[in-house]
């Protein structure tokens, strides 16, 4: 038989490492939502002498990447101090799972995403980060680079997919290299808005595209 | 990994297994009568390959109430949807005005071939579907004007099996003048359709779905329609379609018609119906996709909700199953079925919805073994998703 994903990648999803909640968690964060595709819900448990992650836990309401993912982050995380399990990248998941496909990578960095968003989670609710920031094209630019290009696996932003960032008024406006009726041309513009649209002081996001 | 040492296929509207009596009836046009379809002035094996093209359309004419003059040969519905849309475009774009009418829940060669013509100045209305997939036949007379040059509706949903009612839709069609095309892919043997009794004037079929061989279909066209042929080349076809004739292709489609039995069409049925009740009935939180009745008699869609369609479709297939899901995980666009959000249904509604679908081979211990594997493996699943747990409180 031929199956789309690595024989690591299987075995995850088969057979999911720290599934569930914890109660009372230290940090909690959902990445994703039901609308939109994937979703993943990451809970952590910190040791606050030594600062690093006691347990953590996810559950994922998502395709086979994104279980796996979802489990690989849990067991690459435990351990950990904070600032190296925010440091964990999609390509450090990826490698440990043997390789996920390109096209999966927008599935799959939401378990990575909601790692960092847990604890970020954790210091907000400890009073360990700084004041809001008023949003400037730089800070677009950051939140876009974990936006993947689905032809290549790579963010928007290196892959020079994102050709302008615009920001007036409370209005983000991106300007996307892909014809308007590119087959991934939607899923880019959704994965944009989901991105850009949480930003506290952000009320539209418009997307538009060079043809 | 362990494997499943059976293979129970059930994408059976993707593509079919070839009958292996179908391959005989193909070999001698393969290895004995292999020349080119000659004139009836060419040589000996050209006029017999000819002769053989002409009984398999007569045979393909037939099955569908109509002439041999009626019915060309094609790669496929793709290439018989885009000549049927492209080719009254080009007739009749011109000299009688440039609109068409489409459903929003058409298969892609109906979708993707109206949406060119948009580029070419064409005005395009999809018309809207109930919960169920049905086309509002309302709107589709209101919609069509002096300028609408053809009505695309097909005659089944490839996805949610949807069986529209094309007799009304002919009605209004030839009332109104408008030349009318259904794509009959997922219908053609398994749903009566004689263009004698139903005023359609362009109906799109083929031989994967039926288990002929791929690269092989065919498009009726009513005797007189205005189409222009817009692929060059030689004078095949009637002089619509150019292209050496796939006689092999044409031979097997033909002996794939003559294999399909009404009692067949019944086992089919049966299984449906059984696979639908046995899903819904030991599956909580499950809703089928498209109507109980007036479906395709080989399709069923359901929905299993708080978890994600690529994730059962693996679980499955390393079980042995294959199916597919309208999830965008699983599509090569990464967007979910536009068919299921045409009928109003939301992401999550296409994200974990799986379409059955059955053909010759399947049998009743087949639809058992899903329906079992089906809830174990969305029980697992659900037990990993953070979805459905509060729900579930608050229903009890």
């Amino acid at each position: 038989m031929k199956f789309p994903y690595s024989d690591i990648v299987l075995e995850h999803f088969r057979h999911p490492r720290n599934v569930g909640k914890i109660e009372n968690p230290d940090g909690k964060a959902t990445e994703g939502s039901p609308a939109c595709g994937d979703m993943v819900s990451v809970y952590i448990k910190v040791d606050p002498k030594k600062n690093t992650l006691e347990d953590v836990k996810f559950e994922s309401y998502g395709c086979a990447s994104n279980i796996a993912t979802g489990s690989i982050i849990t067991e690459l995380a435990k351990g950990k101090t904070l600032d190296a399990a925010k440091n964990i990248t999609w390509q450090e998941a990826s490698e440990a799972l043997g390789g996920l496909p390109k096209i999966k990578a927008h599935c799959s960095v939401l378990a990575v995403e909601g790692l960092r968003s847990a604890i970020q989670n954790y210091e907000e609710r400890h009073g360990l980060v700084k004041e809001k920031k008023p949003t400037t094209e730089e800070v677009v630019r950051q939140r876009l680079r974990r936006v993947i290009n689905p032809l290549t696996g790579l963010n928007v932003v290196r892959t020079n997919l994102v050709k302008d960032i615009k920001v007036k008024d409370g209005t983000v406006s991106v300007l996307v290299d892909l014809p308007q009726d590119h087959q991934f041309a939607n899923n880019v513009r959704d994965e944009v808005r989901e991105r850009i649209e949480t930003l506290w002081d952000i009320r539209e996001v418009v997307v538009e595209f060079t043809e | 990994m362990k494997t499943a040492d059976k293979i129970i296929y059930l994408d059976n509207a993707a593509a079919t297994r070839l009958d292996e009596r179908v391959l005989e009836a193909m070999r001698p046009y393969l290895f004995d009568t292999y020349a080119v379809a000659t004139s009836e002035f060419g040589y000996s094996q050209g006029i017999e390959a000819r002769e053989a093209l002409d009984e398999a359309r007569t045979a393909l004419a037939n099955a569908l109430g109509a002439a041999p003059e009626e019915f060309i040969f094609t790669s496929g519905s793709t290439e018989s949807s885009n000549i049927a849309l492209k080719g009254v475009a080009l007739a009749l774009g011109k000299q009688k005005g440039k609109h068409i009418i489409v459903s929003k829940i058409e298969d892609f060669p109906v979708l993707h071939s109206a949406q060119a013509l948009e580029k070419q100045g064409f005005r395009v209305t999809y018309l809207e579907v109930d919960g169920e997939g049905f086309v509002n036949i309302d709107q589709l007379r209101d919609s069509i004007t002096n300028e609408t040059v053809l009505v695309s509706i097909q005659h089944a949903n490839q996805e949610i099996g949807t069986i529209q009612d094309i007799e009304a839709i002919g009605c209004i069609c030839r009332e109104k003048e408008v030349l009318f095309h259904t794509d009959a892919t997922h219908t053609f043997k398994r749903v009566p359709l004689d263009v004698k009794k139903t005023a359609v004037d362009l109906v799109t079929v083929s031989a994967h779905t039926i288990h002929g061989p791929k690269g092989t279909g065919g498009l009726y066209v009513r005797q007189g329609t205005q189409i222009a042929k817009w692929m060059d080349g030689g004078f095949q076809e009637f002089n619509l379609r150019a292209g050496l004739e796939n006689i092999p292709g044409a031979v097997g489609f033909a002996k794939a018609v003559q294999l399909v039995t009404t009692e067949e069409i019944g086992r089919f049925q049966d299984m449906r119906d059984r696979l639908i009740d046995g899903m819904l009935a030991e599956i909580p939180h499950s809703t089928l996709n498209g109507p109980r009745h007036k479906r395709l008699p080989q399709n069923a869609n359901i929905t299993f909700h708080f978890v994600e369609g690529e994730s059962i479709t693996l679980h499955l297939d390393m079980r042995g199953f294959a199916v597919s899901t309208g999830s965008a995980c699983f599509s090569r666009s990464l967007e979910a079925s536009h068919v299921i959000s045409g009928i109003g249904g939301d992401h999550e509604r296409a994200h974990g919805s799986i379409r059955f679908t059955f053909g010759r081979y399947n049998t009743m211990d087949d639809v058992d073994a899903v329906v079992q594997a089906l809830a174990e493996i969305v029980e697992e699943l659900r037990s990993i998703s953070p979805l459905g747990k509060s729900e579930e409180k608050e229903e009890d």
